[in-house]
């Protein structure tokens, strides 16, 4: 369980960072830590103790690990790479606009 | 040493990479320490016997130093000053973490316990992914095999956040002369 307790901590620290922090790219590296958290808690929660990865090597393999989460969590590093790159853009947008990159005075929503 | 321990001081190593790039001031040095954490991720990922992951997340890491830094050096003239507002803000945000967190332990009890996972379906696949699908590389046979709609479903997530990418940073618009803002 300290292991899952760990990884929920990193989640929190990037949480803390998303709701504390002014700084917009400081705001993108937390999301990208509690992405981070989110795939390495499905990864832990599929370990098997013992086990080997799961590519068949010879003939009588012994106990693998779970592929399914693994496969998922692939899907989902690729995707945090697209998000991260749309967000840079609309910050570099934003501060074409604004010339800041603080969230306290990027107040006017206006076009 | 049992994976355990190995684990401990990874996540150990990530929460405090993590803290110091949130609180240092230069953002060049909190990329980097970014970067340094998700190393630790694909670090994690071949403890876990994941070597695909592994891999994957340090492409990831590298493409996302590239752009980050890329993006926002040469930017550095934004120095917050810092105001009464942002302190309370701080100590609000540390208190509301630590609630969730205290909140949330009787949560990871329910858990099954590190080691055993329950593994309905991914025993299936496991035992016949080689018959059927013919890959060796279980892994891969069930992104391209079992749950290839998944698949095509990131592929078309990653598509669109590109083209958001470039229709945000185009520069001009395209129909000056058909709309009817003149900015």
């Amino acid at each position: 369980m300290t292991v899952y307790l760990l990884c929920f901590a990193l989640f929190l620290v990037g949480l803390y960072g998303v709701l504390a922090k002014r700084d917009l790219i400081k705001i993108i590296l937390s999301i990208g830590i509690m992405g981070y958290a989110a795939n390495l808690f499905l990864i832990l929660f599929g370990y098997k103790r013992g086990a080997t990865f799961p590519i068949l090597t010879g003939a009588n393999p012994g106990p693998m690990v779970d592929p399914l989460p693994q496969a998922l969590v692939l899907t989902s590093i690729v995707i945090e790479l697209g998000t991260t790159a749309l967000l840079v853009a609309l910050v570099v947008r934003l501060f074409q606009k604004y010339g800041t990159f603080d969230i306290a005075k990027i107040r006017r929503l206006r076009g | 040493m049992p994976v355990e321990t190995w684990l401990i001081f990874t996540l150990g190593f990530m929460i405090f990479g993590s803290i110091v790039a949130l609180e240092l001031k230069d953002i060049l040095s909190s990329i980097i320490a970014i970067g340094v954490v998700g190393l630790g991720v694909s670090m994690s990922f071949l403890f876990l016997q994941a070597p695909d992951l592994a891999i994957v997340q340090f492409l990831f890491e590298i493409f996302a130093l590239i752009i980050l830094v890329r993006a926002f050096i040469g930017k550095e003239n934004h120095q917050l000053e810092a105001s009464p507002t942002n302190r309370i803000l701080t100590v609000i945000g540390i208190l509301a973490v630590l609630v969730l967190f205290i909140v949330s332990i009787p949560v990871f009890k329910l858990l099954p316990p590190f080691g055993e996972p329950l593994m309905n379906v991914s025993q299936h696949y496991l035992d016949a992914g080689a018959t059927e699908t013919g890959a060796a590389n279980l892994v891969a046979s069930v992104i391209l095999d079992y749950r290839a709609y998944d698949t095509l479903g990131e592929v078309t997530v990653l598509f669109a956040a590109i083209l958001g990418v470039f229709a945000i940073l185009r520069s001009t618009a395209k129909h000056k002369a058909a709309g009817g803002s003149h900015e």
